[in-house]
């Protein structure tokens, strides 16, 4: 069963620890996802760029508008993914629950329908 | 003789399902994979024993053979809703290869397959609200409307949260299983809340009008007592233990007329001294262990009440002290109140009010009509009457029970007069 974690945090928080402080949180991120990876568990993951990054994209009548900004303003904001391959929901809560945000951010865990593409 | 043989079948198969059907279905949700499917398997099994216990004779192991009947029947079902539906066939191949019918037969199986549902329908993944719902519904067997009537609401509230539930444990895939033992405290703690939420809803309501709700404190007990027989856990045993003590009290509780009547004025007469003896000794066994938890540690209080001739014969310098390591346990500013309160009882009400009012400052509890209510107490006890009238007046305004409000009522016109 393919899972996505959405792993979102209040980027003020990160931004307000020591630059060593988020090193060493990225390196664990990235030691941790090598060893899902290793272990089969893991399709894809990724950090993402600032939230002041994001274009939201809405059609409309046939008329595209594209605005500035996600698309809610939420106090924790979609900081990054990983994308899972396990048994069962039990499986996924462990893994997201030892992703080092899970300490000072919530990850989002959302089953994947099997209807998807390209994968 | 054979209408009459035909009849006490009758009277067995109503009672085989009484005792057997959660269990059946507890099973076969595990087979199946699925619980509408293993639901629908269990109406069907019981229909075949119907129709063929009668004239055949009830099978050695009933509950095998409704198990294997339920399963053949769901295969069957699949193949036959194949020509519709060709994954249906793959399904019904794939349950043929990989349950066997003796897995039915397995007594360790078997007994597991009541914890893995207990387990599953109170999955953290799940509201609150869901948990309680799929718990009485799934393994108490009530229907939702008596599950609504218990909890105030709509039949078809209590069907949607229902529905969503088992959709939920479907799509998000959470599994059928007893968690492993690194997880179990943690897991267990959400059903022990589960089962407590009910007992609480059964009896801090019970001297409201409905006799369902006392019902509630009745199946949570069951409840207790299946947990307990499938894993004797000390804190298990502690909750037992608790709601069979305060359980116990029940018909001291209220008045004739329905008013509240305090554990202090209570006519120990009337607590029910069955309850209380096989609370006490379920209180033992869980202190014996070496992990004693808060449930146990609250039955360790309502043992020591349920020991005493009458509040002023209570030993609470000894409750004291199991309000002290209870808040080592678990550190809440409720029992904080309870410890106040008892320390009022041992060392006299201006100690206790001292306590109760460095409380209150600190906020917390200050929407708690209980607070309030024990402040004024004090305050009576003390003879400071406007004062006590007016902690009376702040519990009141926030009082929702009608008994309490009545209660307290009473209290402020004593005070008046």
């Amino acid at each position: 069963m393919k899972y996505l974690c959405l792993v979102y945090l209040e980027e003020q928080i990160l931004h307000a620890f020591p630059s060593d402080k988020r090193r060493s949180i990225s390196d664990e991120a990235m030691s941790y996802c090598e060893k899902l990876q290793k272990a089969g568990q893991l399709l894809a993951a990724s950090p993402l760029h600032p939230v002041e990054t994001a274009t939201t994209v809405r059609v409309r009548e046939g008329k595209t508008t594209t605005t500035d900004g996600p698309f809610a303003e939420t106090k924790e904001q979609l900081g990054g993914f990983l994308m899972i391959d396990v048994p069962d929901l039990n499986d996924a809560i462990r893994i997201a629950a030892q992703f080092p945000a899970a300490k000072f951010g919530s990850i989002e865990v959302r089953p994947m329908k099997d209807l998807g593409c390209a994968d | 003789m054979e209408d009459e043989a035909a009849i006490g079948t009758d009277i067995k198969v109503d009672e085989i399902y009484r005792n057997e059907s959660r269990q059946v279905l507890a099973t076969l949700i595990r087979l199946l994979g699925d619980f509408d499917a293993a639901e629908e398997a269990l109406q069907e099994s019981f229909a075949v024993a119907m129709e063929q216990w009668p004239r055949d004779g009830i099978p050695a192991n009933p509950r095998a053979w409704l198990v294997s009947t339920g399963r053949f029947k769901a295969i069957d079902g699949m193949r036959r809703r194949a020509r519709y539906n060709t994954s249906l066939n793959e399904l019904a191949k794939h349950l043929e290869a990989t349950t066997s019918d003796s897995s039915a037969r397995d007594d360790e199986h078997v007994e597991d397959d009541r914890l893995r549902l207990i387990f599953t329908c109170c999955h953290q993944a799940l509201a609150e609200e869901a948990q309680l719902a799929m718990t009485l519904r799934e393994v108490c067997n009530l229907t939702t409307e008596e599950i609504a009537r218990a909890f105030l609401t709509k039949p078809a509230t209590i069907a949607q949260r229902i529905v969503r539930a088992k959709a939920k444990i479907r799509d998000a895939r959470i599994p059928y299983e007893v968690p492993p033992p690194s997880e179990l405290p943690e897991r267990l703690d959400t059903v022990l809340r589960v089962v407590y939420l009910v007992f609480n809803e059964g009896y801090s309501a019970s001297f409201g009008t409905s006799l369902t709700r006392a019902d509630l404190s009745g199946e949570a007990i069951r409840l207790g007592r299946l947990l307990f027989q499938l894993l004797p856990e000390p804190e298990v045993t502690g909750l037992l233990a608790l709601m069979l003590l305060h359980e116990s009290r029940r018909p001291a509780r209220t008045s004739a007329n329905g008013d509240l009547v305090l554990l202090e004025q209570q006519d120990r007469s009337l607590w029910n001294q069955t309850q209380i003896t096989e609370g006490i000794a379920f209180v033992e066994r869980a202190l014996s262990s070496k992990r004693i938890g808060p449930y146990t540690l609250q039955a360790s209080i309502a043992a020591v009440h349920a020991e005493a001739p009458s509040a002023e014969q209570t030993d609470w310098a000894q409750i004291v002290a199991l309000y002290d390591v209870l808040l080592r346990v678990e550190p809440s500013p409720i029992i904080q109140l309870n410890r106040a309160v008892a320390i009022a009882m041992r060392d006299g009400p201006a100690k206790g009010l001292e306590l109760v009012d460095v409380l209150l400052a600190h906020g917390e509890l200050a929407q708690y009509h209980l607070a309030h209510a024990a402040r004024a107490d004090l305050c009576r006890r003390l003879g400071k009457k406007a004062e006590a009238r007016s902690s009376y007046e702040q519990a009141l305004a926030l009082a929702k029970q009608e008994p309490e409000r009545r209660f307290l009522e009473k209290r402020l016109s004593e005070l008046a007069g």
